[in-house]
């Protein structure tokens, strides 16, 4: 498969840089039950983030966020994407999945409220503690959901401190 | 108080999964949880993981929220991927016949915080 010019596919995802490798975007494909590949897109996202010499603590509320959602989408969804864009000033992630949605967004967000099966939390997950985490990450968060419609959750975190564009290596 | 990954193994009586291990990284922090929501939420940046779950995520947890090495506790032998998944990201892993409660009862007993303000 080839792709567009500008465009590379580089680990999962599929990634452009722009204007002078200070913006750079990209989208990653998530598959439902993938176990094998569950949070690799959002470890893959941070490794693109420490390259770019972002802020340390902005990278690791970016990906702390990234793979609660990431695993959201494996867990409860039969597939869905994440597409990511990073400028001089911030990185904005958004996720959309083609679930059964949810259904009462303000109790999907209450700490503890979980409908993982017993499997689930046998991996680790199901403590209904991932999208109130989302939330204390981020400084901007967004769900919308629709039954039967899926879910489309994005964030925002800003960076603090200028960047150094001079050290940006290759990505 | 803080410990070097060559005493945390003494202390532990572990043995090493990876081949990348650097006996003199200084471990200042330890968190345990087998949730990995628990983990990302209150977890600090740096710290020594101690958990009873040996599957890759556990590895990508560890990644995102900048662990920076864990012990899989009771004798849990992680798969070979695990493994390899740990020496790609850099993330030293080690395996430990005690419990998880002796195993952060005997880091703690050394000094070994799950914070640097409990110092
Ligand atoms: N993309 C999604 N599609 C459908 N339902 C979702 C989605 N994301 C979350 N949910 C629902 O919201 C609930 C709460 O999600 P949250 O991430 O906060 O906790 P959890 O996934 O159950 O546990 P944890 O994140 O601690 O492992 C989930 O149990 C699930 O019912
Ligand atoms: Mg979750």
């Amino acid at each position: 498969m080839s792709l567009a010019a500008g465009y590379m596919k580089k680990g999962l995802g599929i990634h452009m840089m722009q204007n002078k490798e200070t913006t750079m975007k990209g989208v990653f494909f998530l598959t439902g039950k993938d176990f094998a590949n569950a949070g690799a897109a959002s470890c893959e996202l941070k490794t693109i983030l420490e390259k770019m010499q972002i802020e340390q603590s902005a990278i690791r509320r970016a990906a702390i966020a990234a793979f609660e959602a990431e695993m959201n989408i494996i867990i409860y969804t039969p597939a869905g994407m994440m597409k990511y864009s990073i400028t001089p000033d911030y990185v904005k992630v958004v996720f959309q999945d083609m679930g059964h949605g949810i259904e009462d967004i303000e109790l999907a967000m209450t700490e503890g409220y979980s409908t993982a099966p017993d499997y689930i939390r046998e991996m680790g997950f199901g403590s209904g503690m991932g999208l109130p985490n989302i939330k204390k990450n981020t400084d901007e968060m967004k769900i919308s959901s629709a039954p039967g419609a899926g879910t489309t959750l994005e964030f925002i975190i800003k960076f603090k401190q200028e960047r150094d564009n001079e050290n940006i290596r290759d990505c | 108080m803080s410990l070097t990954l060559a005493e945390i193994k003494v202390i532990l009586n572990a043995n090493v999964l990876t081949s990348k291990f650097d006996a003199n990284t200084v471990i200042g922090m330890a968190y345990s949880a087998d949730l990995m929501s628990d983990v990302l939420s209150f977890s600090q940046t740096d710290s020594l993981l101690i958990t009873g779950l040996v599957d890759k995520t556990v590895v990508r947890t560890a990644h995102v929220a900048n662990i920076k090495a864990i012990v899989f506790a009771r004798g849990k032998v992680p798969n070979k991927d695990t493994v390899a998944l740990a020496d790609e990201k850099n993330i030293p892993l080690m395996i430990t016949n005690f419990s998880k409660y002796e195993s952060c009862g005997r880091l703690y007993e050394k000094g070994l915080r799950n914070s640097y303000d409990a110092k």
